[in-house]
């Protein structure tokens, strides 16, 4: 198909290298590419005594721009899996988002409840294959029938399981704090705080990270609360002034109205009730 | 010079109160040579659905050409209109598949749900990544300008004039501090009931 693309044919899965040539002359000749965006994150995790704690701040950047000041990092992996993601922001929600898939199919053809391992398993043998040119780290945790599991991945595919684990930009700051704070078995409370204070640690210390924190807890219940936000670390100030602009302020050259028709979805006519 | 200032050009879109406006300039250059002033950056794609596209002028059109056949098999698969939001989804898969080897394009997308009449604007990133936020997205060369003069004018509410009024602003202003776009601009407001398009009066250098 590489060379007799038509327009009137359905891709049939899988990335295309179509535009590759193309792209590699233009950027011979002098042109730069542009940058992905990127959440350049602070995500963690931690086990706790009742399950595990997953942690995110909210702010995705393109180089120095703050392009999303609200995006969610903690993807749905499974009912009883959630999954932080750090990196290529579009690596990291279209790996989660088939990764999930994938297990929903196993759910359906194994009917029961998926396990973390399986999760991670699919993770590291689909990043190790593009040798990390997908740019996913992710922090994967969850509850199966073997009790609360919480891994760390790698872009490249390797991966660690640990009781606490940090991945982003604001690793370092937040890997601090759990070094400093963290107990085994700790009480979901305190959990909870320590988490936070981790994320907090990276949206204050770190650059790439920012906004508010996200949570999500999965009890050894398999419930799930998914707290977005938990925590907002930083509040807009009110605006004092009004911008508005008055009404015809903007020069307009032409203006054309295209009427909609309605769909009518449902109609419904009440009539007097006959009360003689 | 990046690929995605080749050939110019910005587009925006906000969401206002039971509506949402999308809007564009009008400039195609290469590099510092205007070529066109009637270039249009934002296509129709269904009733109360909007795309917007800026970058290479040719990935555009690849791009949109692509879209329209891609929303035209599901209407017909389907016999009812796409919502916005898988529409985004649409576009998101459309551009990840070239993760490797990217159109040169940001979209904007804004509509209302056809059932709902619910307001949806999004943005993607070059290779797909969705952003759907609550308030406005920008795309383009002066994607940094519009983000100064939205977060400044943008406010939660705003009826169709009033909405029209601040995304006109927002636009013209940003575009009059980017050498790489301008030349005129077009908006659309898109209501339940109808969508209203207007041409601005710009500078046009």
């Amino acid at each position: 198909m590489a060379t007799t693309v038509s327009c009137l044919e359905l891709p049939k899965g899988g990335f295309s290298f179509d535009n590759c040539a193309r792209n590699a002359r233009l950027e011979e000749r002098g042109l730069t590419r542009p940058k992905f965006r990127k959440t350049g994150t602070t995500i963690v995790g931690l086990v706790f005594e009742d399950g595990v704690i997953l942690g995110a701040d909210t702010r995705a950047t393109e180089d120095t721009i703050v392009a999303d000041k609200n995006c969610s990092k903690i993807h749905y992996i499974a009912p009883n899996i959630y999954c932080c993601g750090a990196g290529t922001a579009a690596d990291t929600e279209k790996t989660t988002e088939m990764i999930s898939s994938n297990l929903q199919l196993h759910r359906y053809r194994t009917g029961r409840p998926n396990r973390v391992a399986t999760a991670n398993r699919m993770l590291k043998q689909y990043l190790y294959r593009y040798q990390g040119y997908v740019s996913a780290a992710l922090v994967l945790g969850g509850v199966d029938c073997n009790g609360p599991h919480l891994y760390s991945i790698h872009p490249h595919g390797s991966t660690d399981k640990l009781p606490y684990v940090t991945m982003g930009s604001g690793s370092l700051a937040a890997m601090a704090t759990f070094e400093a704070g963290y107990k085994a078995n700790m009480k979901k409370a305190d959990a909870m705080q320590l988490v936070r204070d981790a994320v907090a640690a990276g949206i204050f210390n770190d650059l790439g990270s920012g906004s508010n924190v996200d949570l999500c807890i999965i009890g050894k219940d398999m419930k799930v609360e998914y707290l977005r936000p938990f925590d907002v670390a930083n509040k807009k100030g009110v605006r004092q002034g009004n911008y508005s602009y008055k009404p015809g302020t903007t020069a307009v050259l032409s203006k054309s109205i295209k009427q909609i028709k309605y769909d009518i979805v449902s109609e419904s006519v009440q009539e007097d009730m006959d009360t003689s | 010079m990046s690929i995605m200032s080749y050939n110019g050009g910005a587009a925006i879109a906000m969401k206002g109160k039971n509506c949402v406006a999308i809007a564009s300039d009008l400039r195609f250059g290469i590099q510092a040579q205007t070529v066109g002033m009637d270039f249009e950056k934002v296509f129709p794609m269904s009733d109360r659905l909007y795309l917007g596209l800026t970058g290479l002028a040719t990935d555009v059109q690849t791009v949109v050409q692509k879209l329209a056949f891609q929303l035209k098999l599901y209407e017909l698969r389907e016999n009812r209109p796409i919502s916005p939001k898988t529409f985004l989804s649409v576009v998101s898969n459309v551009l990840y598949e070239k993760r490797f080897g990217p159109y040169f394009i940001e979209p904007v997308i804004a509509g209302l749900d056809p059932k709902t009449s619910e307001p949806f604007i999004a943005s993607c990133d070059l290779i797909g990544c969705p952003m759907e936020p609550e308030d406005f997205v920008v795309t383009g060369t002066c994607a940094v300008q519009m983000y100064g003069m939205c977060e400044a004018l943008w406010q939660p509410d705003m009826e169709p004039d009033q909405l029209f009024e601040c995304v006109s602003q927002a636009l013209l202003n940003s575009v009059d501090r980017d050498a790489g776009s301008g030349w005129g601009a077009v908006v659309h407001i898109v209501e339940a009931d109808k969508v209203t398009t207007r041409r601005l009066k710009a500078r046009m250098d």
